[in-house]
């Protein structure tokens, strides 16, 4: 099988040989999306970029439910990282999350909404200074993100907003939490809806001390259920603090051990 | 100019008048029973949607037609074919579940009854719009005309005589939340609807994995010689049965197992399919769809344990 990763590693020389300065080196596209350079600008500056396979997007080839598409990232193969970013290039908001990882592990899963057929990629920016890409199409009949959120059909959804329910699991030594959090994630897309959404979530150590922290933006879905890792060597409880756009703060520890 | 526009206007006449050609055939599986079987597919733009498997009976007093497929041209066609095995009028449709592929042909029906249980005559009256969208973006042209057109007509469980067949009706659920089954005492021909599947892996838009394992306990207990699953070969009982069963069982014990672990969605449609359902047509996307479907209910039982 050809991997993708030996297909850019040759195609990059290709490409630039053929191509010289008009394309300024830049890698192809492996998904060939019609918004890769605007991505690229828009979310990755002017560092350098590779197309890497090491990097693991897990997603579904379709969208079943347009408002909840799970999807994993984990960058571990590529040692330590500084941000990984996942964004869906075909998105009226692309950017899903920001992710600082820190002295958590480079690993993060949640579920987004989905507005079309997209490419869906991880871009993890290495200690050098250069974005490693990887990612899939997600097909879907759409309309996600133009959907009013599910909790305004509930009388009572602001009475239990930010309820949060949590679990630790063991994983190869180190520790998964799960986290889901009650709130609409209203996108501002929905008629007559204003944005509302939790924007940051910061994980901080028994002592206070800022482990790693996730931004949150517009497509993150409805009640988010956050997947992370912590390494070992990190014990006690851990705190979870969340943050929406209205400065609504919720806070959950969770025991480690 | 004007040559032109009519050179085109004659090419567009014979292409507007072509509906999409299902090909369907009718196979006598019984005494005055027939099977119209489709295909162990998804919807795509091939096979125009017949994914699915209808059947009709021809009785004295009349055809009874179950499930008038996935678009109005496929009723139609079925209409067209059931003219070519009996004179006698179609008496009576009976839709067995509120998936579309099951009565979206219903359009080609509209002078007969057309019947169903309760809950599904609620739901297919219910039903979005975006429904026909979503269809119609999967399967294209062959979906030209169809409209939403609801069961005119209520069943409910118990015995049916029609001309000289004796049917008897079961009030299920599980597969959706209404699952019609017609067995015909009189051929001993069970139609399952979709509580059973054959070689084609089963689907769970709306599944409750219990209700449907219960449902499979009532088929089984029927006087049965020949079980027309919703979608697959026909064959005696109880293969359909113990299959269905066997993937369900799995499917519960897998996603459980799963969430016990703390593996999100993402992770769980990657996962390794056993050799016995590897093999069932379009078992990795089917199972993925079932994953969006089933496991958030897994996941969230395990997490509100602490």
């Amino acid at each position: 099988m050809i991997t993708r990763r030996a297909l850019l590693g040759h195609g990059a020389g290709v490409a630039a040989l053929a191509a010289g300065r008009a394309w300024g080196a830049a890698p192809m596209d492996p998904l060939q999306s019609v918004a890769w350079e605007d991505m690229r600008a828009l979310l990755l500056g002017k560092g350098p970029v590779v197309f890497d396979d090491r990097i693991t997007v897990a997603a579904p080839m379709a969208a079943e439910d347009a408002l909840q598409v799970p999807f994993l990232v984990d960058a571990g193969a590529l040692g330590r990282v500084q941000r990984i970013l996942v964004f869906a290039d075909l998105n009226p908001i692309p950017l899903i999350l920001d992710f600082a990882p820190g002295r958590l592990a480079p690993l993060i899963a949640t579920r987004f909404k989905i507005q079309q057929a997209t490419p869906l990629r991880a871009a993890a920016l290495d200690l050098k200074g250069t974005w490693h890409v990887a990612g899939q199409w997600v097909d879907a009949m759409g309309g996600g993100c133009t959907t009013p959120a599910l909790a305004h059909g509930e009388a009572d959804w602001t009475a239990r907003l930010g309820e949060t329910e949590a679990r630790v699991f063991d994983r190869d030594g180190r520790r998964r939490i799960r986290l889901s959090i009650r709130h609409p994630m209203d996108t501002g897309l929905a008629a007559g809806i204003p944005a509302f959404f939790i924007e940051k979530v910061m994980v901080e150590d028994a002592g206070g001390i800022l482990l790693g922290e996730l931004a949150t933006f517009e497509p993150v879905s409805e009640n988010p259920l956050l997947t992370f890792e912590v390494p070992a060597g990190i014990g006690g409880d851990i705190t979870v603090t969340a943050r929406d756009n209205n400065g609504n703060i919720f806070r959950r520890k969770v025991a480690l051990s | 100019m004007r040559a032109l526009a009519a050179g085109i206007a004659l090419m567009l006449v014979p292409l507007q008048a072509l509906a999409f050609d299902y090909q369907l055939t009718a196979r006598e599986i019984a005494p005055d029973t027939y099977v119209v079987p489709g295909r162990m597919e998804h919807f795509n733009r091939a096979n125009g949607g017949n994914i699915v498997n209808t059947g009709f009976i021809v009785t004295t007093a009349g055809v009874v037609v179950i499930d008038s497929g996935p678009s109005l041209d496929y009723g139609r066609q079925l209409r067209q074919l059931i003219g070519t095995v009996t004179d006698r009028p179609v008496r009576l449709v009976l839709i067995t579940h509120a998936h579309p592929d099951h009565y979206l042909g219903n359009g080609a029906f509209g002078d007969v009854a057309i019947s169903a249980l309760d809950g599904t005559r609620a739901e297919i009256a219910g039903a979005p719009p975006a429904l026909l969208d979503g269809i119609y973006r999967l399967v294209g042209d062959a979906m030209a005309g169809t409209t939403l057109v609801p069961p005119t007509g209520v069943v409910t469980e118990g015995p049916l005589v029609v001309g000289d067949h004796g049917f008897e009706l079961l009030a299920l659920d599980g597969h959706t939340r209404s699952d019609l089954a017609v067995l015909d005492r009189t051929t001993g021909v069970l139609f399952a609807g979709d509580i059973a599947f054959l070689d084609r892996t089963p689907t769970t838009p709306q599944a409750d994995i219990e209700h449907w394992l219960a449902a499979l306990d009532r088929l089984r207990a029927l006087p049965a010689k020949l079980v027309v699953p919703g979608h697959g070969p026909v064959a005696p009982p109880p293969q359909a049965f113990d299959q269905t069963a066997a993937y369900l069982t799995w499917l519960r014990e897998a996603l459980a197992a799963a969430a016990a672990r703390g593996l999100d969605a993402a992770e769980v449609i990657d996962m390794k399919l056993p050799e016995d359902f590897a093999g069932l047509a379009v078992a990795r996307a089917e199972f993925a769809r079932t994953v969006a479907h089933l496991y958030p209910t897994f996941e969230r039982s395990v997490l509100s344990d602490k």
